[in-house]
């Protein structure tokens, strides 16, 4: 065996574990203002995700015990179910799951083939095949008539009957699809704001959610899990984008603040669009990525037919990794950057 | 003392081990019973034997001249009896054999006659092939002849001078404790090399884990009749790399492809300042040096040894443990696995580390690359280490050159901090290998057209200078028989001559203006590197046409 003959301590399955260290915050800011029923979702996703591995390592014929302990499946199932209403059914929770996990991964290569985030293509996937499934998002619970316990929300999510109360009471549409069914009838963005649903910056809720996103994304950033670059270049892609909007027609668009708030993007900008497989590698790469998948975000929300981008935005971005990385190699110790024309 | 200081980029913080091994005093080794010398110890042509099997030698006495500009003298490290010149296992992790002189000793250590040289009477060419004689290389870890550094060329002076003091490697202290304990003699040294280059800077570069030697080096630069400015840098390796201590202080970079003396700076460890002192002021050629034997033994510290000495005996002396794994020379970064332990210390033996399962557990299995860029962080030669070593597994070779795989200095920061733990330098020394060796092919290859060229060529002068002879021939016979002396065919002759010398001259320009290769003007590291990475090829390409381990079907 030829040197180094020394390791530090870092590992793959160490970093995955900070990721979903650092999503906990999130999910206990979710649990107390949305309700229990995001626990469900996650374990059922978890458990879905760790199956479906085993199955497609099995089936690819590589040992299960380093890839499964790697925890890279969970941090995938745990990004996509945050992803998710909070009360969508479970069929739809599974899958999500097993397209991001056999044929997002797994069909590209596995661990660190895959050019996109699998998360994200579930979602994608979901949000194509199954919109209306898809707005089953538990509402705030300041807001909402009626609170579910776990064991009702497991019902609600694996098809059960709500006794004494109807799903309607506890739905709710988020801030994002409220604007965007605001605008659809004529109304002025300051009109549509006056909604409970809308809190301080983002939605009621929603902005704590986002911050509890953004404060886990910090501990990453400390940590040196993450870089700065993407999940900066990304918030001021969507700040400048909305921002640019807001400042011609604040009647017709958003506010930049309203649209950084979004639990979407703040786990978008920390967790999903740094995901270091499927991102740019160089640093200047790693700005041009977070900056087009903010303004894509802004775009998609604001002229495409979903409510919210961040997902496909973050899928284009993906694709157009490997020519970032190409035309933004940096300069070397004692050298000019890299030979400008594209190889043969 | 507030010099600035610079950072350069990447580089790790491996845990230094430096308290086991630097406490203890300076032992010299005991004299061997044999000692066995390669003649290429240095980067350069090996040295030339001249002596003869049985032949008696005193210590000091030269047993290999140098051949050529960039090669170096080796020594008899004591008094003896030549017993075989031959070849031996080299401390390589080739385990190639390389011709050694061997030397059964007397036990009386007795000195050829020696005297310290008067250096300022002396021209300096004349002054830099004694010091060449006297079989002085770098002791950093390059071996690279010093009287060629020493030489400052076309631009006359080279302003600034660095003594590395870096010592960034873990686990090994030969130069710490050559400092705290020998700081005049280095400095002594210093004083060659700065009349030699013309210096007018001199800076000393120590990482700050070593204040006992820093306290030593500051004490022994104020004694001295010029300004020599001792730093303590951050420890952060690779900060002892001459790259990289340039950096720190001057924050100047080597142009890639470049030598540093192209911005007049020129970089010395301190234990080849230390055995050039010894070789001017008293005379000693390079026979011994420090060696840090650490790691898996009883008794860790540093031993003056005599060049040729077997490795073994000073994991003796040190106290040897079960347990042992294996031993490398040099650190735990970028040293090499030896293959026996009877291999000879050379000039290059800065440490002998020994291995245990405690000490250095095997290294986790690999996972897939996830481009997390931590390697790319950490690479002080600031290359995009993941980019490298896909296209190195790919065997995609020249987009790997493309992004500048040949100014990998190896220093395995990367692999260091992989959380994959794939051993990447390997695969960087594999692609550089398949490189080398293809050029090397193409380079025969061409060669072999050539000459076949020049075949058909040349049967076809022959062809037409016989049928011109035949004509000649018969035209003097025709023009004896027209009984006519003025008439000759020399003329035709003269142009035919011309014609063919047009066309010798034209193969020479083909042959010259192939284009340049990684194999044309290679350093003579490089050369040397290539040497022992051909040795290893096979064995990597193994392993790189290998799925990773944990890609294997169960």
């Amino acid at each position: 065996m030829p040197s180094p003959f020394i390791l530090d301590r870092s590992s793959v399955t160490q970093v995955m574990a900070w990721v979903l260290a650092a999503l906990l915050p999130g999910v206990l800011v979710y649990v107390w203002l949305f309700g229990p029923g995001i626990l469900v979702t996650l374990s059922l996703a978890t458990v879905t995700a760790l199956a479906a591995e085993a199955a497609m390592l099995k089936a690819r014929g590589y040992p299960a015990k380093p890839f499964l302990t790697d925890l890279s499946a969970i941090v995938t199932a745990w990004l996509l179910a945050l992803s998710l209403p909070s009360l969508a059914p479970w069929w739809l929770i599974v899958t999500g799951t097993l397209f991001a996990i056999v044929v997002a991964k797994h069909l590209y290569g596995g661990l660190g083939q895959n050019i996109f985030n699998p998360a994200m293509v579930g979602y994608a996937v979901l949000i194509v095949s199954f919109p209306v499934q898809m707005t089953q998002w538990a509402g705030p619970l300041e807001l909402t008539t009626a609170h579910l316990t776990l064991a009702q929300s497991a019902s609600v999510i694996f098809g059960g009957d709500l006794p004494k109360t109807t799903l309607d009471a506890v739905t709710m549409a988020t801030p994002l699809d409220a604007l965007r069914t605001g605008l659809l009838q004529q109304h002025t963005v300051d009109e549509i704001m006056t909604q409970p649903i809308f809190g301080h910056y983002g939605g009621t809720g929603f902005e704590w959610l986002a911050a509890a996103f953004l404060l886990g994304g910090l501990v990453l950033w400390a940590l040196r899990i993450i870089s700065w670059h993407v999940p900066l270049a990304f918030l001021a892609g969507i700040w400048l984008t909305a921002g640019f909007l807001h400042f011609f027609d604040a009647g017709r668009f958003g506010a930049p603040w309203f649209h950084l708030f979004a639990p979407s993007v703040m786990l978008g900008a920390f967790f999903i669009a740094t995901d270091p497989v499927s991102g740019a590698t160089t640093p200047r790469g790693k700005l041009i990525f977070g900056l087009g998948a903010g303004f894509l975000t802004i775009a998609i929300r604001t002229w495409g037919g979903f409510p919210d981008g961040v997902a496909f935005a973050i899928l284009l971005m993906n694709l157009c990794v490997p020519l970032i990385d190409q035309y933004t190699q940096p300069r070397i110790y004692g050298g000019a950057s890299r030979t400008k024309e594209p190889p043969a | 003392m507030s010099r600035e200081l610079f950072k350069f980029k990447g580089g790790v913080h491996p845990p230094g081990h430096k308290s086991e091994s630097n406490s203890r005093p300076i032992h010299a080794a005991p004299l061997p019973k044999k000692l066995v010398i390669p003649l290429r110890q240095h980067i350069g042509n090996p040295a030339k034997p001249v002596v003869e099997v049985g032949e008696r030698v005193k210590k000091g006495q030269l047993i290999g001249e140098a051949d050529g500009y960039i090669s170096c003298a080796v020594h008899a490290s004591s008094s003896g009896t030549v017993t075989a010149i031959d070849m031996q296992t080299m401390p390589h992790a080739s385990g190639l054999p390389d011709l050694c002189i061997t030397i059964e000793t007397d036990g009386r250590d007795e000195w050829i006659a020696h005297a310290p040289l008067d250096y300022r009477a002396m021209v300096p060419a004349e002054l830099r092939m004694r010091l060449r004689d006297m079989g002085i290389a770098g002791l950093g870890g390059a071996v690279f002849p010093s009287a060629v550094k020493l030489d400052p060329g076309a631009a006359q002076a080279c302003p600034t001078l660095i003594i590395n003091g870096g010592e960034c490697e873990p686990w090994i202290t030969c130069d710490d404790v050559l400092m705290r304990h020998r700081a005049d003699e280095i400095l002594q040294g210093v004083t060659v090399m700065r009349h030699l280059l013309g210096s007018t800077e001199i800076l000393v570069g120590i990482e700050d884990n070593k204040p006992e030697a820093v306290a030593a080096m500051q004490a022994a630069a104020a004694k001295m009749d010029f300004a020599v400015e001792v730093v303590a840098v951050p420890a952060r390796y690779p900060g002892g790399g001459a790259k990289q201590m340039i950096e720190t202080l001057t924050g100047k970079q080597v142009p890639s492809g470049k030598l540093s003396t192209d911005i007049g700076i020129q970089v010395f460890n301190v234990g080849t300042t230390y055995a050039l002192a010894r070789a001017v002021h008293h005379g000693e050629p390079l026979i011994s040096r420090l060696v840090t034997v650490t790691g898996h033994v009883l008794r860790p510290q540093n031993f003056e040894v005599l060049i040729g000495t077997p490795m073994h005996t000073l994991i003796t002396l040190a106290g040897d443990r079960d347990g042992t794994t294996g031993v490398l020379m040099g650190g735990p970064m970028m040293g090499v696995p030896m293959p026996d332990l009877e291999v000879p210390v050379v000039k290059a033996t800065n440490c002998i580390l020994v291995k245990s399962n405690e000490l250095f557990p095997p290294l986790p299995r690999a996972l897939p690359c996830i481009r997390c860029t931590r390697c790319a962080d950490a690479c002080p030669a600031e290359l995009q280490p993941q980019e490298l070593f896909r296209f190195a597994k790919a065997g995609d070779f020249g987009r790997a050159q493309e992004y500048h795989l040949f100014d990998c200095i190896e220093c395995g920061c990367c692999s260091y901090v992989c959380p994959s733990h794939i051993p990447l330098v390997d695969y960087y020394r594999y692609a550089k290998g398949e490189i080398w060796a293809r050029e090397k092919e193409k380079r025969a290859a061409d060669l072999a057209r050539e000459r076949h060229e020049f075949r058909l060529f040349r049967l076809e002068r022959e062809k037409k200078e016989k049928a011109e002879k035949l004509a000649a021939k018969a035209q003097a016979k025709r023009a004896e028989l027209a009984a006519d002396p003025s008439a000759s065919g020399a003329p035709d002759a003269d142009a035919k001559k011309a014609l063919i010398a047009a066309a010798l001259a034209r193969a020479q320009a083909k042959k010259a203006e192939v284009a340049p290769k990684n194999v044309d003007h290679l350093t003579p590291e490089q050369q040397h590197s290539i040497e022992e990475i051909e040795a290893r090829r096979a064995k990597i390409r193994e392993l790189a046409h290998q799925p990773l381990e944990s890609e294997e079907k169960p």
